[in-house]
C-alpha cells in the first residue's frame, strides 16, 4: 500500500515535471518573425510546441486587452507602445532579467529598450527586430521624391499612397521642419504640430490614389506601377527591389522613422519557461540571421548580421549611408492619451474634401 | 403527472433557444451597453455617463458617416431588388425542370467561395491595370488606363454582387407559389403585362420582396470588407469606423456606443420599411 502510494506520487511528480518542461508557447507576433524552420529547430531542441498568431501593434494590444493579458505567452509589440498600454490596461508582466541571456543582445539596444519600456520601476520589454519606415519610390518614374512632403508634389499627382495612421503624421511633421517627438510630453505643443500637419495632409489629399491598409496592398500598387511613391516600411521596398530594380526604399531627408519590436510577457501568460527559452533561442546569431532573411529586418542579436544574405545587406547599404542611419528618428514611448488627439486629426483628414 | 412531464419536455425543447438567446445575444449586448456608458477620464479610471453618445452627435464626421452608410445601404438594396426581380421571375416562371435548377445553381456558385475572394475578384477587374481597363484600351474606347476602383460606385457594385443571392432566393420561393392560372386569368380579363405585374405578381411577391430587402439591407449595413477594400479615400463606412475605434484608437467605449447606434438604426429602418410596405414581420418571415 505504502509502496504503491509512493510510486504513484513519483509518477505524478514525474508527469508534472514533464509538463513543466514541455509547454505550448502561444506566440503573438508579426509575419516573418517566426519562420517554420526556426520553429522546427526550437521544437526539436526544447520539446516545446509553438503556436503562432500573426498580427500588428494595435491588434496585439486589442487582443490582450480583451482577455486582460491572457491567451498568449509571448507578444512582440513595438517598444513605443508598451508603457502606455501597461499604464492603461495592465496587460503585461515584468521581464525577469535573470532568466534572459543578456550576452546575446547588443548592449546599447538592450539598455535603450529597457529604458523605453520601464514602467513603475520594472522593465517590460526586450529588443528583437528593428527597422524603419520611410519612402518606397519607383526611381524611374518618381526619382525626385526624396522627402515625405515631396509626396504632395504635382509631378506625382494621383500616383501616391500612404497610410492614414500615426507614422504618416510624424513623418510629415519632421519633413515640415517640426519636431513631434520633442513635443510628446506637451499636449498643447503637440496639438499645434498636429494642426499644421492636418492642413498639409488635407491639401495633399487630391494627390493620393488611396490610403493603403496592409503591406500586401501597397506592394501590389507599387509593383503594378499604379503607385510610384509611397510611405512604407524598408523591408517592403527591399522585397520589391528584388523583383524590379527601379523600386527601392529611400531614407527620407527628414529622417526615416525607426522602430524596435520587442518581446513582452502578457500578464496572464501560462508558459513563461517556454517564452524565455524562445527568447534565448532566437537571439542566437545563426537563428537571428534566419529570421532576418525571412522578415527582411535586422535583429538586436550580437553578430546576428553575419549570416544574412549578401543581397539583403547590399539593399540595406544602398538605402542607408552612415548619415541616414544617424538621422533615423527612433520612436520614443507614446504617452497615454496621445493617440486620441492623433485619432481626431486623422478622422478630420479622412473626412475632408 | 402527465402535465409535469409535458412541462419538462417543453422546457427541454426551450432550453437550446433560450441558451442561444441569453448567452450569445443578450449577455454580450448587456456587456457592450455597459462599456458604451462608461466614460474614460484617465488611465484605468472610468465614470458612468452618456458622453460617448453625445460625442456621436456633436462630431459631424460620425453622424455623416452614419447617414452615408444608411443611404448607400438603402440604395444598394433598391438596386439589388431591381436586378434580382427579373432574374427571380425568369427562374420561377419562365423556365422548367433542369434549366430551372441549373440557373438557380448558377446564382449560387459565386457564394461557394468566401466574400474576401469575391471582393478581390472585383479588385482585379476594376483596378487601373485590371481586366476592364485593359479591355477598354484594347478596343480603343479609352486612351490611357482608367481607374474604376476606390470610389462609391465600386462599393455599390460590390455590395449588390455580394447580396443578390439573398434577394433572389426568397423571390423565387414566393413567385413559385403563385399559380400560373392567376396570370392567365389576368390576361383573359384584358389585363396588360404591366397591370398584371402591378395587380397580381407584385402583391403576391410582396412578402418575398420585403424579406429579401431586409436581409440585403442588413448585410450591406453591416458589411465591412467590401467598403474597406473597394472604397476610396473618402469612402467611409460606419463598420470601418467601429473597427477603428476598437482596434486602432483603443477606444472601446465609443466603439460600443457606435455599435448600439448601428443596431438602433438598422432596427428603425426595418421597422419603417415594414410600415410603409404594409407588411408585418411575422407574415414576411413566416411565408417566405
Amino acid at each position: 500500500m505504502k509502496y504503491s502510494l509512493v510510486s504513484s506520487l513519483a509518477i505524478v511528480s514525474l508527469l508534472t515535471a514533464h509538463t513543466a518542461q514541455a509547454e505550448t508557447l502561444r506566440l503573438l507576433t508579426w509575419g516573418g518573425y517566426a519562420p517554420e524552420e526556426v520553429i522546427a529547430k526550437f521544437e526539436a531542441e526544447t520539446g516545446h510546441t509553438v503556436e503562432v498568431t500573426t498580427s500588428n501593434n494595435e491588434e496585439m494590444i486589442a487582443k490582450l486587452r480583451a482577455t486582460n493579458g491572457g491567451g498568449f505567452d509571448l507578444a512582440q509589440p513595438s517598444q513605443d507602445r508598451i508603457t502606455s498600454a501597461q499604464e492603461e490596461f495592465g496587460i503585461y508582466k515584468p521581464i525577469d532579467m535573470s532568466r534572459v541571456n543578456a550576452d546575446l543582445f547588443i548592449p546599447s539596444m538592450l539598455s535603450a529598450t529597457a529604458g523605453n519600456t520601464t514602467y513603475d520601476g520594472a522593465v517590460y520589454g526586450l529588443p528583437h527586430v528593428w527597422g524603419t519606415s520611410g519612402l518606397v519610390v519607383n526611381t524611374a518614374m518618381a526619382g525626385d521624391v526624396q522627402d515625405y512632403v515631396d509626396l504632395c508634389d504635382a509631378a506625382v499627382a494621383g500616383k501616391v499612397s500612404y497610410r492614414l495612421k500615426r507614422p504618416t503624421l510624424i513623418g510629415f511633421a519632421y519633413s515640415m521642419g517640426l519636431d513631434p517627438f520633442a513635443a510628446y510630453a506637451d499636449a498643447d505643443a503637440y496639438q499645434g504640430i498636429l494642426d499644421q500637419v492636418e492642413a498639409k495632409l488635407t491639401e495633399c489629399k487630391p494627390n493620393v490614389k488611396t490610403y493603403w491598409g496592409g503591406g500586401d496592398e501597397i506592394k501590389n500598387l507599387l509593383r503594378s506601377g499604379e503607385v510610384v511613391a509611397s510611405m512604407a516600411w524598408d523591408t517592403g521596398g527591399w522585397q520589391l527591389n528584388a523583383d524590379n530594380p527601379d523600386i527601392t526604399f529611400v531614407a527620407p531627408e527628414a529622417g526615416a522613422l525607426g522602430w524596435i519590436d520587442t518581446f513582452v510577457l502578457p500578464a496572464r501568460g501560462r508558459a513563461d519557461d517556454a517564452a524565455y527559452d524562445w527568447i534565448n533561442f532566437v537571439m542566437q546569431p545563426e537563428i537571428a540571421a534566419m529570421i532576418t532573411n525571412t522578415a527582411g529586418n535586422f535583429t538586436a542579436a550580437v553578430d546576428g548580421d553575419a549570416g544574412v544574405s549578401a543581397d539583403l545587406k547590399a539593399r540595406y547599404q544602398g538605402s542607408f549611408d552612415q548619415a541616414a542611419i544617424d538621422n533615423i528618428k527612433w520612436y520614443p514611448p507614446v504617452p497615454a492619451g496621445l493617440e486620441a488627439m492623433e485619432g481626431a486629426t486623422l478622422d478630420r483628414i479622412n473626412a475632408a474634401n | 403527472m402527465g402535465s409535469d412531464q409535458s412541462r419538462l419536455g417543453f422546457y427541454l425543447l426551450l432550453a437550446p433557444i433560450l441558451l442561444w438567446l441569453i448567452v450569445l445575444i443578450i449577455l454580450p449586448h448587456v456587456g457592450l451597453f455597459l462599456v458604451s456608458i462608461s466614460e474614460k477620464i484617465g488611465p484605468r479610471e472610468y465614470e458612468t455617463g452618456f458622453d460617448n453618445y453625445a460625442a456621436f452627435f456633436s462630431e459631424p464626421l460620425y453622424w455623416r458617416t452614419f447617414a452615408r452608410t444608411a443611404i448607400m445601404s438603402i440604395m444598394a438594396t433598391a438596386l439589388t431588388l431591381i436586378l434580382g426581380f427579373p432574374i427571380a421571375y425568369y427562374i420561377a416562371k419562365l423556365t422548367r425542370g433542369r434549366t430551372k435548377t441549373t440557373l438557380f445553381l448558377m446564382c449560387m456558385i459565386p457564394f461557394w467561395v468566401s466574400e474576401l475572394v469575391r471582393t478581390f475578384g472585383w479588385m482585379i477587374l476594376l483596378r487601373e491595370t485590371g481586366v476592364i481597363s485593359n479591355i477598354l484600351q484594347y478596343l480603343g474606347l479609352v486612351n490611357g488606363p482608367i481607374e474604376l476602383l476606390y470610389n462609391d460606385a465600386a462599393i455599390m457594385v460590390g455590395l449588390v454582387y455580394t447580396s443578390i443571392l439573398f434577394m433572389v432566393v426568397p423571390l423565387v420561393t414566393t413567385l413559385d407559389s403563385l399559380d400560373d392560372s392567376l396570370i392567365e386569368a389576368g390576361y383573359d380579363l384584358g389585363g396588360t403585362s404591366t397591370s398584371i405585374m402591378r395587380e397580381i405578381v407584385i402583391p403576391h411577391a410582396m412578402p418575398g420582396i420585403v424579406s429579401g430587402c431586409i436581409v440585403v439591407f442588413m448585410l450591406s449595413l453591416g458589411n465591412y470588407l467590401t467598403p474597406i477594400l473597394l472604397g476610396g479615400k473618402d469612402s467611409l463606412w460606419f463598420t470601418g469606423m467601429i473597427y477603428t475605434q476598437f482596434i486602432t484608437r483603443f477606444n472601446w467605449e465609443l466603439g460600443s456606443a457606435f455599435g448600439f447606434l448601428l443596431l438602433g438604426l438598422s432596427s428603425l429602418v426595418v421597422f419603417l420599411g415594414l410600415k410603409f410596405s404594409g407588411q408585418s414581420l411575422s407574415e414576411t418571415m413566416g411565408r417566405s
